[in-house]
């Protein structure tokens, strides 16, 4: 008898508990994000695919050492440089990542002794077509990078 | 020749009729809009907010999408039984609207036994959703049919004797006379009604409980039980057939709450004496809705021994004490 009526108190009160859980929330602000009318900013160390930041005068820093390249596990990264006349150091002339194959590993950020490298905070990389993935990085900022 | 008074009468109660009907839709519809934001609140998101202004568009879309969809007879259906269920489901709801008495001048029909026919026409959706989940051909909706049956013979006992108890002390069945009984401030409501029963408000309590399990609501709602039995008696059923079962499922809440009302919670007059009316109604009883879905985004779903436990250890006894309780007290003191 004192087990039953103590189930019944027991019960009730989980469900007075419950319902008063629910009611409190109702006037809490909603938490989620209208997704496309609304984004997050990104965390710091978000990694996208990588990209070449720019120096002062607008030029890539990079001087075509290969050394991402030779860095990269599943050889996304194909890279060309020069050195144009009178100039001291080497310039790119071509630089590709195939992103179909990257993994994100970062491991040519972190091969750069140059700080030439870095990764992007472009997300919105869905698309029908296998050959957008091919990226020229040298392409002034257009599809591939961050609206 | 027939008389000008029954022509008049006729299509009085045609037009209530087709009222009610639209009342019941509505209320469908946007109880079931209420059924998707409310939860967004208690659950700190926003809800259905794209088909119009704060999604209130959204029922007449969900409408569209269910009438343009084919209703589909499988193999083995019992085709006569599968299309009689959502019809016998839905109207027993509707002739329960007929009944009962929104404010003192707005009821389709006044009748002394007012009471009684809310709570037979009530217990017949059982049998329509039963025939449905059985003529369906189809094990979940088997399963659906027979557990609906015990659950509502199970918790019909309680309802019923707590109804009782309210009949003895109110001496009437006439839903109007219950009505004008409560009249003035709330303590005058049967809720409060010490002097006849100190387990007025428990027995408010029980009717709540019995009338969620009979509206087969969560967290009773065991013959639906989507997550065990995909979608329980409604499996089979396509396009508007599922939505007449649809329909007929808010009628069922919208019927148990206007009962609630009209019995314990003084009907269409104010709590402060002020204003009666049409108004106080449709407040009582929207308030008495937004309970039900604030239950059942609050629980989750009960196991069936328990559900049957709860009933036969508990509201049954209750239910019987509170009966025992009103008698002897009015011998004494009525």
């Amino acid at each position: 008898m004192w087990n039953y009526l103590k189930e019944i108190w027991l019960g009730t009160y989980s469900l007075m508990v419950g319902m008063w859980i629910t009611l409190r929330l109702t006037f809490h602000r909603p938490v989620t994000v209208q997704y496309p009318y609304q984004t997050l900013k990104l965390p710091a160390r978000f990694r996208g695919h990588v990209q070449l930041p720019l120096d002062a005068n607008g030029k890539p820093k990079c001087v075509a050492c290969m050394a991402c390249a030779r860095a990269c596990p599943s050889n996304c990264i194909t890279m060309e440089g020069h050195k144009p006349e009178g100039a001291t150091r080497r310039e790119l002339s071509k630089y590709t990542l195939d992103f179909t194959t990257c993994s994100l590993c970062g491991l040519c950020v972190e091969s750069c002794n140059f700080d030439a490298l870095e990764f992007s905070k472009d997300y919105n990389l869905a698309s029908l077509d296998k050959g957008d993935y091919v990226m020229d990085l040298l392409k002034p900022a257009g599809k591939e990078q961050p609206k | 020749m027939i008389p000008q008074e029954i022509i008049w009468e006729v299509v009085r109660l045609t037009l209530y009729v087709v009222g009610l009907i639209a009342f019941a839709a509505f209320n469908a519809a946007y109880l079931s809009l209420a059924e998707r934001k409310v939860p967004a609140l208690f659950q700190l998101r926003y809800g259905p907010k794209e088909v119009g202004p704060y999604g209130l568009l959204q029922p007449v879309a969900d409408g569209l999408k269910l009438m343009s969809k084919q209703l589909l007879v499988q193999d083995g259906t019992d085709v006569f039984l599968f299309k009689l269920a959502p019809v016998m489901v839905i109207v027993p709801a509707v002739m329960c609207l007929a009944v009962i008495p929104f404010s003192e001048t707005v009821s389709a029909r006044n009748i002394s036994l007012g009471l009684l026919a809310v709570f037979s026409f009530s217990s017949v959706h059982v049998l329509g959703t039963m025939l449905g989940g059985w003529a369906s051909y189809n094990k979940y909706a088997s399963i659906a049919a027979a557990r609906v049956v015990a659950q509502n013979i199970a918790y019909e006992i309680p309802l019923l004797l707590v109804v009782v108890a309210l009949v003895m002390a109110t001496h009437t069945c006439n839903l109007h006379e219950i009505v004008d009984q409560q009249a003035g401030a709330f303590w005058h409501w049967n809720v409060f009604r010490f002097q006849v029963s100190p387990l007025m408000p428990v027995s408010f309590l029980l009717f709540f409980i019995c009338m969620l399990a009979e509206a087969n609501r969560a967290p009773f709602d065991m013959y639906e039980a989507e997550s065990e039995l995909v979608a329980g008696a409604f499996t089979e059923y396509s396009g508007m057939g599922f939505g007449l079962f649809f329909i007929a499922e808010y009628a069922n809440i919208v019927v148990g709450c206007s009962m609630a009302t009209v019995l314990f919670l003084g009907g269409w007059h104010c709590p402060f004496g002020l204003l009666p009316g049409l108004h106080w109604f449709l407040i009582k009883l929207y308030v008495l809705c937004f309970c039900v879905i604030w239950v059942r985004w609050s629980f989750p779903r009960t196991q069936f021994y328990t559900l049957l436990n709860l009933s036969w250890k508990l509201l049954i006894p209750l239910a019987f004490i509170n009966l025992v309780l009103t008698a002897v007290m009015l011998k004494i003191f009525g």
